[in-house]
């Protein structure tokens, strides 16, 4: 576990950052809440005549005049966003950056497999994304302890797992376009995370694009889904882990057999 | 008995694309040898080298070290190999000393004493962060890392680069008391002085084929002698004697057709060379102060018979040095 040790030292800070601007921002929202609460009657009312605008945010199905409602659109587009380019950042950079920053000549020098390289930095990412939405799920958890609210614990807890999953899903993704490329992955990783979260928004405001639902990372972080049903869209969710899934084999069935520079 | 091979190459090939890597290199390397891998830039000495620790996989061929083949007994060879890069670098942020116990880590050694005494001994501040260091300190990190576990096989890329005379002397020390103990060193250089200086064996690379490997010693008396005159010399004739090769840059002008030094007493279209001359200069590593030298290759009777009906004033007959030779084999 010598490299999984060495890969979460060195992302320590990047990690405190992150967390700390999500889990901040996510924060303040939740903080402002009792003063917006007594304009939320006419606040849901200027949402709901926004068209596809609302939909495409889910504010159609969502109460925001309750905190359950309001958490799951500001807090679910803070750390859908976040979240997502974080994920996509350290799962693109974790094998491109030995070559890039040619470090791959002093890690491979030792007598360490192309395969147990590859599994260490796979659960570094994981690792450091599930410290990530701890320390977001804590904050959000005491800025609502602090504005005196009961927490709704079921759709927070189903919240949080969710965009866990979705981060999981997109760093899997860019770790097996990572294990192809040399340098100029961070472009590629940030793009991947926003196409999928436009590609959700589409979905969202067009009946006719709903399939893309099975394709972005987003279709089963839909918060009024989680409200309304109680549970995660399994049917948008499977096939997530599926594109996970291939993108770790693809970094396996490529990095084992490439010729490191 | 024959002796035990550290290196084995057979017909190893590394190709990529339209470019050229290695091409059907058969390289052996005896155990507890001390060998310098010899050859310009772009000739295939990093290639071999990255080749034989895994880091890219042969196109065909085979080879071993330490008898483990490096395909599939790559992780037993790391085990007991240490490498050192041409150019190293560590991850950002770290501190010397995390670099130098992160390598230990990785091969599960507790290398603690050895790494200060190491430290100790090139000079190196273990506090300092390596993002900070200078090529020549980065370089004495990577030695750190190479040699702190005693490896049974040292491999080392164009190690003396960015390091000034006074490490490289310590880090030859270091090399050589590593080798006393049994390791196998294996160095790539194009520096030849440092490969006649500490080599037992020695191999040349051009364009990716080994052109001559052999003992030191041998390469050194290979029969071939270095001829320096002083006098008037027909260089004509001297070029028609089979086994002549003109390492002088006069020599070589005239090769091409220019008449380098002037007119000569005989009239004839042969050169003047003498100590006295204008386009006098030094010969290179052999310490001759004539104009004219070249390399000779064969009957020694036939050659002195030549020089007899020339007027001669001075000449030395030597050994040539590895560079001479190098050139020798490079230039043809």
């Amino acid at each position: 576990m010598t490299i999984l040790k060495q890969e979460i030292k060195s992302q320590k800070m990047a990690i405190l950052i992150w967390s700390l601007s999500i889990g901040l921002l996510i924060g303040m929202c939740v903080l402002m809440y009792p003063e917006m609460e007594s304009q939320m009657g006419s606040v849901n009312e200027m949402f709901s005549k926004m068209g596809s605008f609302t939909s495409a945010f889910g504010m159609d199905r969502l109460n925001f005049g309750t905190l359950v409602g309001f958490y799951a659109v500001e807090g679910g587009n803070m750390l859908g966003i976040g979240g997502a380019f974080f994920a996509a950042i350290i799962g693109i950079s974790a094998l491109m950056k030995e070559e890039h920053d040619h470090t791959a000549e002093f890690l491979f020098a030792h007598p360490v497999s192309r395969v147990r390289v590859i599994t260490e930095k796979l659960l570094s990412i994981f690792a450091n994304i599930v410290i990530l939405n701890i320390i977001v799920l804590l904050l959000s958890i005491g800025s609502i302890l602090l504005i005196g609210e009961e927490i709704f614990w079921k759709e927070l807890l189903l919240f949080h797992l969710a965009y866990l999953l979705m981060q999981f899903q997109i760093a899997g993704i860019c770790f097996g376009v990572s294990a192809f490329l040399v340098r100029g992955g961070l472009g590629i990783g940030i793009g991947i995370a926003g196409l999928m979260y436009f590609l959700n928004i589409v979905a969202n405001i067009s009946d006719s694009a709903r399939f893309l639902k099975y394709i972005t990372a987003f279709g089963y972080t839909e918060t009024a889904d989680i409200i309304n049903n109680g549970k995660l869209e399994i049917r948008y969710l499977i096939p997530g882990m599926a594109m996970m899934v291939i993108g770790i084999i693809c970094a396996y069935g490529k990095y084992t057999k490439k010729d490191l520079r | 008995m024959e002796k035990a091979l550290a290196i084995d190459t057979r017909d190893l090939t590394k190709s990529y694309g339209r470019s050229r890597g290695i091409c059907n290199l058969d390289l052996q390397v005896e155990a507890g040898d001390f060998f310098g891998f010899i050859g310009p830039n772009g000739a295939g000495k990093s290639t071999t080298i990255r080749t034989l620790l895994g880091l890219i996989r042969p196109t065909s061929g085979s080879a071993s070290v330490l008898g483990y083949d490096i395909v599939s007994g790559k992780e037993k060879i790391l085990l007991h190999t240490g490498y050192l890069p041409s150019e190293i670098h560590f991850y950002p942020h770290m501190k010397v000393r995390d670099a130098i116990r992160y390598s230990a880590d990785l091969r599960k050694a507790d290398c603690g004493k050895r790494a200060e005494e190491l430290c100790r001994r090139l000079d190196l501040d273990p506090g300092r962060k390596v993002d900070d260091l200078s090529l020549g300190n980065r370089k004495k990190v990577g030695i750190i890392c190479a040699v702190q576990h005693h490896p049974d096989m040292l491999i080392l890329d164009e190690p003396t680069s960015g390091l000034d005379p006074l490490m490289q002397k310590e880090f030859f020390t270091i090399l050589q008391e590593e080798n006393q103990r049994g390791a196998t060193i294996f160095f790539s250089s194009h520096i030849l002085s440092e490969v006649q200086a500490y080599c037992r064996s020695a191999a040349f690379i051009k364009d990716g084929k080994i052109l001559l490997a052999d003992k030191v010693g041998n390469l050194e008396q290979t029969g071939t002698r270095k001829v320096c005159v002083i006098g008037e010399v027909e260089r004509e004739k001297l070029a028609a004697l089979p086994g002549v090769t003109f390492t002088d840059s006069a020599g070589a002008a005239a090769d091409a057709g220019t008449n380098a030094a002037g007119t000569t007493a005989t009239g004839t279209e042969a050169n003047t060379y003498g100590a006295a001359s204008s386009d006098t200069h030094d010969g290179s590593a052999g310490g001759c102060t004539s104009a004219l030298s070249f390399l000779y290759n064969g009957d020694i009777q036939r050659l002195l018979s030549a020089l007899a009906q020339e007027k001669i004033k001075d000449i030395t007959i030597t050994e040539p040095s590895l560079e001479e030779i190098f050139m020798h084999y490079y230039e043809n």
